[in-house]
Parts: structure tokens; C-alpha cells; sequence
């Protein structure tokens, strides 16, 4: 297999004053890829996200995402990258198809091919029924769905979901994670963080971050393996600990 | 640029889905254009005057005809004992204190010079000055009548005084155009601002922050609707002017628009820079105002420039309402043109485009 990474990062790094947040990780992400970005709460993995989304300026160390260096060319990363917040950030006063349109718009898609990308997105999730609704009226589980599909409408390279499952019942979240490994199959790379211990056992790889350093990285079942674990659950747990 | 049709067309959608934003935009500026210039009124009147009248004679009867035909003042005491008068003014029943002499009548027929006291409180320096001049007016004009001095009589007679621009002296006209430009700065500098800082509450602009949008294109599609609002405020409280009061702009409106297209850019170039370094609706609030209570009152919109210290008038050169005060007051007043105000209308472009500038650098897409 050629190896074609679209994320590249050695030892990054970002402190807040004297604190600390993501101290030196460094790992690769291959194309297609689904990696799974564990943690616990406050491990620093919304920040190392951050740092790669072009977001928030590294204090310290490299990393490229989708050929692009993270220092310096963070407007030429957001092009090819979509991006799914922790916090719900699409506008609640405008429709799901107004949303769509204006991120396409954002991304210089033309308006043709906003409304072809439109119609198959929502297909996908089974919501061409309610194009026409406002999205601060939608229930939180569609609202993540559309989140995603908002993030996905410029065909990115790589989607970076922010914990898209939390607060989410069983059965949507099961049908989440039917959406992203479509886009995986697709192409697209996915770089997700989650609490649920059963959903890292869908990704490809995991890296699982405490205190701000990646303490294990590898495909969930070499990690049960090594870790003698039963589950993932134990896994985080063990490492946690 | 196509990107920022889309933006623009976005914060359309948003202001007409707010519950809030339309109404207060129809509404605000005809209620204070309706309610502000009838309430506000510098004129003084009803100063209080006691009189102590130790003369009592014809000539002290004529001047207290004369106090009291005068529709300012108002006599609320009446007697011949100074302390009582004092009293009462120190009381605080009485503005002006006239004290006419027991000689009086006698001294000036004569042709000897009484000497005719005047006490005023003057707490309220502007009552106070204004109060006792139509209380000099009025003891001259009662001589006058008793034609004992030449020279009073001559007095009023040689001045004879004309007003130009605003020949019933009405307060009123001088304020109307400040009030537009008030309404006018307040929802230039809140409406976008606050906007804005609601994005960065909501999440919202995390959203824009990981797009390859400018920084230029967030910010004008920031500024471009605010700034039609702007324009739209500008003319309904225009409007609202010249049908109540009958005052319309004496001269061009095109100056007018002009004037205020540059002044709602700047302000709200202004605001949206205090917005992008405003975490919390809150601090954006506080630091607006702080700012807006600078530009009223520094900008001769209530008191005149002339009047300020030097090196204030020299601060106020970067105060967008300076010049926007100064246009605004020449052209409705006046009838006052582009050309002559040019070094205004310069002013005011060079503040636009640097506040534009500032609002667009003070943008962080990455922190």
C-alpha cells in the first residue's frame, strides 16, 4: 500500500500560559482513513483538532494537513477541510437548505451545483422532506446529521467531527456512524472524537490522549490485544487510569 | 467576491426572521424624533422673581408692570423686606431677587444714578444669566417708559437685532438635526456589533472561521446591510422631521445621504472592530458606551467645539459625529453645500475607510 497521509503532525504543541493543553503528539492519518481521537474530558483533543482545522496557532512543532503546513498556510487547509463543532454552529434561524446553500456559497461552489450537492446530501440522511424547515426547530439528532452534511457539501478531503454523537439516542447514533463510514468508503477522510467506547471499535485506528500526550495509537483490536483487554471500554480505562 | 452575495444574503434572511430587529428599526427612530425634540428645550422660562419695593413709588410701579408683562418671568413675591426675599431664595421659592431703593423714582428724576440690585441663585448658571438679562431688560424698558433718561430710551431705540437661519430662535430646529445623528450613531454602533458578538455566543462563527471566507468579505457582510439600515433609519426620522415640525433640509438632501453614508460606515466599522476584540456581549456593550457617551458629548452635538479645551478639540478630529455634526447642522440649517464643507466630507471618507480597515484587521480567524 503507497502511503498517502493527509495529516502529518510531529510533536505539536499548544500551552495557555504555564498550562499545558497538547504537549508534543505527533502521528499520521492515511487517506480514507477513519481515526478515532480518544480522550477523556480536558485531555486536550478539541484543541489538537483546533490546531489542524487552522483554527488555533501551534505554540510548538509541525503538522500538515492535506499538504498544507498548519503555521503558516491555515486559509489554504480550509478549502479542502470540513469541520464539525462540539458546539451545534449552523444558523438557527435559517432553513436546512438556506445552511447549505450559504456553506456552499462559502466554499465557491457554484449554485447549480449547491442545489445537485443539496438534494443528494439530504437524500442520504432521509430529510428532503424538510428542506424547507428552520434548523433551530429541529430535533438535536437530525440537527448533528444536517451538521455533518453541512460540513461534507464542498466534498471535502478530510472531516474533523468534534464529539458529532454526544447527547444522542442509540439509534441515531448508530445511523451516524452508517453516514461516516459512507464517506470513508467515498474517499473522505474522518477524524473523529467520541466518548462512546463502542463507537472507537468502528474506526480504523485509534490514538487515545491523557493530559495532553497520545498514550496509545493503533487499531482497536492490536490495543485490546496488548492492553489484555476485553473491550475498548477497558482499554481507555486501563490507560486512564 | 460571490462569496459575499451569499453572506449578505444570509444576514438578510437573519434580520427578517428576528422578532426584534425589524419593529425597533420602524419604530425607535419615529418615536424619539416624536417624543425628543418636544421635551428637550434649553429655553429658559417661568425664572421666579421677588421684588422688594422700598420705593413704591410711580416709577417702581411701571418697572414691575414691565417684570411682569414679561412672559419669562413671574413674580412670586411681592413685598419690602430684602431678608424675607432672601430667605425665600435661599429657600429655594425665588430665582431672582430685584431690589428697587426707597430713592429710587427721586434720584432719577434728578438725573442721579440709583443703585437697583439684582441677587440670583445661580446653581443653574444658564437660568441664572438668561433670568437676570430679562430683568435688566425689563427695568430698562419700564425707564424707558417713564422717559427719565435720555440715554435708556436712546438704548432701546439705536439696537435693533436680526436672526438669521432660525428667526424664532427655536431651540428646537439647532437640536433636530443632533437628534437624527444620535439615532443614527446608535444603531450603526449596536445593531452590528452586537450581531456580531451574538455569532461568537452562538458558535456560529466557528462555523465561518474554518471556511476560507476573507477576513475583508466577513466584515463588509457585516457592514453593508447595517450600513442600508443605516440609510433607512436616516430617512424615516427625516421624514418624521419635516411632517411634525416642518422642518426640511434647507439644502441638498444628496449632501445629507452623502454625509450619512459615510458616517453609518465608520460607525459601524467601529463597532464591528469593538465587537471582534469583545468576548462577551456584556464587555462589547460597555466599551460601545463608553465610546458613545465620548462621541455625544464631545462632538458639539449638546455643547459647542468651541467652547472645549484645545487639545479635546483637536481629539475630536478622529470622532466620526464631529463632522457628521457639523454637515448635518450646515446643510439642514443653512442650506450649506457639498463643496464648501469639503474638508468634512474628507474627513469623514478618510474615517470610513480607516475604520473599515480596522474593523477587518481586528478580525481573528485563527487565534
Amino acid at each position: 500500500m503507497v502511503k498517502d497521509n493527509v495529516i502529518e503532525v510531529c510533536g505539536l504543541t499548544k500551552r495557555f500560559g504555564a498550562f499545558t493543553a497538547v504537549d508534543g503528539i505527533s502521528f499520521a492519518v492515511a487517506r480514507g482513513e477513519i481515526f478515532g481521537f480518544l480522550g477523556a474530558n480536558g485531555a486536550g483533543k478539541t484543541t489538537a483538532m483546533r490546531m489542524l482545522c487552522g483554527l488555533s496557532y501551534p505554540t510548538d512543532g509541525r503538522g500538515s494537513v492535506a499538504g498544507y503546513d498548519v503555521m503558516t498556510q491555515g486559509e489554504q487547509i480550509k478549502r479542502y477541510i470540513g469541520y464539525m463543532s462540539q458546539r451545534f454552529s449552523l444558523y438557527e434561524e435559517l432553513t436546512v437548505k438556506e445552511n447549505m446553500e450559504l456553506f456552499g456559497g462559502i466554499y465557491g461552489m457554484r449554485r447549480s451545483e449547491i442545489r445537485h450537492r443539496t438534494d443528494e446530501l439530504l437524500q442520504q440522511i432521509e430529510f428532503a422532506a424538510h428542506a424547507g424547515e428552520r434548523v433551530g426547530r429541529l430535533p438535536l439528532g437530525w440537527r448533528q446529521k444536517l451538521a455533518f452534511m453541512v460540513a461534507m457539501i464542498h466534498k471535502p478531503e478530510i472531516v474533523f467531527l468534534d464529539e458529532p454523537t454526544g447527547g444522542v439516542d442509540p439509534i441515531t447514533r448508530r445511523q451516524f456512524w452508517t453516514l461516516i463510514r459512507h464517506a470513508a468508503t467515498a474517499g473522505t477522510t474522518i477524524f473523529v472524537t467520541t466518548h462512546y467506547m463502542d463507537e472507537a471499535a468502528f474506526c480504523d485506528r485509534v490514538s487515545i490522549m491523557v493530559d495532553g500526550r497520545i498514550k496509545a495509537l493503533d487499531t482497536p483490536a492490536s490495543l485490546m490485544q496488548q492492553m489484555q483487554a476485553r473491550n475498548m471500554n477497558e482499554v481507555f480505562v486501563k490507560l486512564c487510569r | 467576491m460571490r462569496r459575499l452575495g451569499f453572506l449578505i444574503r444570509k444576514e438578510f434572511i437573519s434580520f427578517r426572521r428576528n422578532k426584534f430587529l425589524p419593529r425597533l428599526i420602524f419604530v425607535f427612530p419615529i418615536v424619539i424624533m416624536l417624543i425628543v425634540p418636544l421635551v428637550s428645550n434649553m429655553e429658559v422660562r417661568g425664572v421666579r422673581v421677588a421684588v422688594v419695593d422700598e420705593d413704591d413709588s410711580q416709577m417702581s410701579h411701571v418697572i414691575v408692570s414691565h417684570i411682569e408683562a414679561c412672559s419669562s418671568l413671574s413674580i412670586v413675591l411681592m413685598g419690602q423686606s430684602y431678608r424675607e426675599a432672601l430667605s425665600s431664595l435661599e429657600q429655594g421659592r425665588v430665582d431672582v431677587i430685584v431690589s428697587l431703593p426707597p430713592d429710587m423714582e427721586r434720584l432719577l428724576m434728578n438725573g442721579l444714578l440709583p443703585k437697583i440690585r439684582i441677587d440670583a441663585n445661580s446653581v443653574n448658571s444658564t437660568k441664572s444669566a438668561i433670568g437676570t438679562q430679562y430683568v435688566v431688560a425689563a427695568i430698562t424698558s419700564g425707564i424707558a417708559e417713564m422717559g427719565v433718561i435720555a440715554m435708556a430710551a436712546d438704548m432701546a431705540r439705536i439696537t435693533s437685532v436680526r436672526y438669521f437661519y432660525n428667526e424664532t430662535l427655536d431651540y428646537r430646529h439647532y437640536m433636530i438635526p443632533a437628534f437624527i445623528i444620535i439615532i443614527v450613531l446608535l444603531v450603526c454602533c449596536f445593531i452590528p456589533a452586537l450581531n456580531l458578538v451574538s455569532e461568537k455566543e452562538k458558535g456560529t462563527i466557528e462555523q465561518i472561521n474554518v471556511t476560507p471566507v476573507t477576513r475583508m468579505e466577513f466584515t463588509l457582510s457585516k457592514l453593508i446591510p447595517y450600513w442600508l439600515i443605516g440609510i433607512v433609519v436616516l430617512t424615516e426620522a427625516i421624514l418624521t422631521v419635516g411632517v411634525v415640525y416642518g422642518l426640511w433640509p434647507t439644502g441638498s438632501v444628496g449632501a445629507i445621504y452623502l454625509a450619512a453614508m459615510l458616517f453609518a460606515f465608520a460607525m459601524s466599522g467601529f463597532a464591528i472592530a469593538v465587537a471582534n476584540i469583545s468576548d462577551t456581549m456584556q464587555q462589547c456593550i460597555f466599551v460601545l458606551f463608553f465610546f458613545i457617551m465620548l462621541f455625544m458629548l464631545m462632538s458639539g452635538l449638546l455643547t459647542p467645539l468651541s467652547s472645549m479645551p484645545q487639545w479635546a478639540q483637536w481629539l475630536t478630529v478622529m470622532f466620526p459625529p464631529r463632522w457628521f455634526v457639523q454637515i448635518m447642522r450646515a446643510v439642514y440649517l443653512r442650506g450649506t453645500t457639498i463643496a464648501e464643507l469639503s474638508s468634512a466630507y474628507w474627513a469623514l471618507t478618510a474615517l470610513a475607510m480607516s475604520f473599515g480597515v480596522l474593523a477587518a484587521v481586528s478580525y481573528r480567524k485563527q487565534s
